[in-house]
Formats: C-alpha cells, structure tokens, sequence
C-alpha cells in the first residue's frame, strides 16, 4: 500500500503533537504547583 | 490521603481515561474496521484525524470568543473568563496546525501536491497566523487586567475568519471539498461505518479537548499567582531597600 507512509504519518504527527502538548500542560502546572498553596488551587 | 499537587482532580483524571479509551477506539475504527473509500481509496483514513482537528479548532476559537465576549460585558470581570478564552486559543492553535499538516499529507494523496494556494487552505493558514498572533499579544507585557482587555478585544475580531474558512469552498472555487455530512440537509453520502468512525473522531477530539482546556486554564491560573507573587517580593524588597 503506496499511501500507508502518508495516513500512518497524519496518525503519528497527530498523536505526537497533542501527547506531547498534554504532556507540557500536565507537567506546566505540576511545576507551578510547587509555588503556590491549597489555596491558590481551589479545584484539589 | 495526601492533596493532589497540580491541575488534576479526580474528575479531569476519569475524563482523561475515558478520552484515552475514545482515542484508542478511534484508532481501531478508523485504521482497521472502516473500509477504503470507492474514490479516495485507503488515504480516507487521514479524513478521522484531519475533520476533528479543524472541528476542535472551530469550537476552540469560538469559546475564546465568548469567553473574551463575556469578559468584556461583565461589571465584575473575572480574569478567569481571559484565563479559559487564552487556554482555548492555545489548544485551537495546536489543532489548527495539526489540520494544516494532515490535510497536506491527505493533499499529497489527493490532489498530487502538499500545497495550493486555494481559498480554503490560504484562509486556514491565515486563520494559523492570527490566533499565533492573539497568543502573542497575550504576552505582551502589562497587567493582568491590560492583557485581558486587549486580547478579548482581538479574540472578538478574529473570530470573523471562521465563517470565511469554513464557507470559502462555496465563496470562491476551491480544490478543496465541499462539506460531506455538515450540509444542513439529512441526505449524507457517507458508508455507515465511515460515518461511525467520523463521528467517534469529533466526540473523542472534542473530549480531548475539555480536559485539555480544564488542565490549561488551571495553568494560567497558577501562572497569574505565581507571578503575582514574584512582583508582591520584588515591590517589598524595593520598599525594604527604600526604608533601609
């Protein structure tokens, strides 16, 4: 299949770029976290 | 047990499971169970990523949208509103960019070329820039309140461009393809498993992108107090150094 390159690719870059984005925001706001207190995170 | 450090709860940590079990799903769907289109062939496939993508955009850019609008309209303005519209321009970028590859690589498949510079990909580029410009206004320098106000201000302009995408395939002749299931009639010329994975594609994405904007929003929040704080320090050191 000449096109599996291409649609696995799009599959790829897809997962890679928002896993990698979430995995920034998730730790983003675990390293802010260590800087702030209970009552600066009212959703915990 | 001890307090959750950072912007999860056990309600973004269950939405989070689920999107994982939708993405998965998808993949088996739209990789292995639906079958190749008659004219397209297998490169449909790319269609279960590219679709939700520029749909997660369209519904990123319209919150930012209201929520600069409701900002703006309140007598008591919450930055919160400025902090969930900057989240979700941050998130609409990333899908925006995401669309614009994969429908190159779906082009490439199509049409024999990455790239043309037809109404609808040009206004989606367009579209890429100014939201990159509205992140980049956001942190111009200024107080929290000034970049609220002027951001909101941009969001509420460049939400026009969405019409101007979306419809550009009928305003101007384009390569690209006309709307497939959102035609505003009840006639879809879609197989039924084709259509399943679409669909499961817009719910898992728009999924992901709630708990992505729920995770984000909580960021800026804890961005605008820790910063907040830094310039409380500085402001008592300057004044200790003045007294003393």
């Amino acid at each position: 299949m000449d096109d599996a390159g291409f649609i696995l690719g799009s599959w790829i870059i897809t997962v890679v770029a928002v896993g990698a984005y979430a995995v920034w925001v998730l730790r983003r706001g675990r390293n802010l976290a260590e800087h702030a207190t209970s009552e600066d995170m009212p959703w915990t | 047990m001890t307090p959750r450090r950072g912007t999860g709860t056990p309600a973004t940590a269950r939405l989070g499971a689920l999107v994982l079990a939708l993405l998965v799903a998808l993949a088996l769907f739209g990789l292995v169970f639906s079958g190749p289109d008659r004219d397209q062939g297998e490169s449909v496939r790319i269609m279960y990523v590219h679709v939700p993508s520029i749909w997660v955009a369209y519904i990123a850019f319209i919150v930012t949208a209201v929520c600069s609008a409701a900002y703006l309209s309140k007598r008591n303005r919450s930055l919160s509103w400025d902090r969930v519209a900057g989240a979700s321009a941050e998130i609409g970028v990333l899908f925006v960019a995401v669309s614009l590859v994969t429908g190159s690589l779906w082009g490439r498949l199509s049409w024999g070329t990455y790239w043309v510079w037809d109404a609808r990909l040009t206004s989606t580029a367009f579209l890429f820039i100014t939201y990159v410009g509205y992140l980049a206004v956001r942190r111009l320098g200024g107080t929290q309140r000034q970049r609220a106000r002027r951001s909101a201000v941009l969001a509420l302009l460049a939400i026009l461009e969405i019409p101007l995408v979306h419809f550009s395939v009928r305003l101007w002749r384009s390569l690209h393809q006309e709307a497939t299931v959102a035609t505003g009639g009840t006639d879809v010329h879609m197989d039924g498993l084709m259509l399943f994975s679409l669909f499961l594609g817009l719910v898992a994405f728009t999924a992901l992108y709630v708990w992505l904007v729920l995770h984000r929003q909580r960021g800026l929040t804890l961005e605008d107090t820790v910063a907040d704080r830094g310039l409380d320090a500085a402001i008592s050191a300057r004044r200790s150094e003045a007294v003393g």
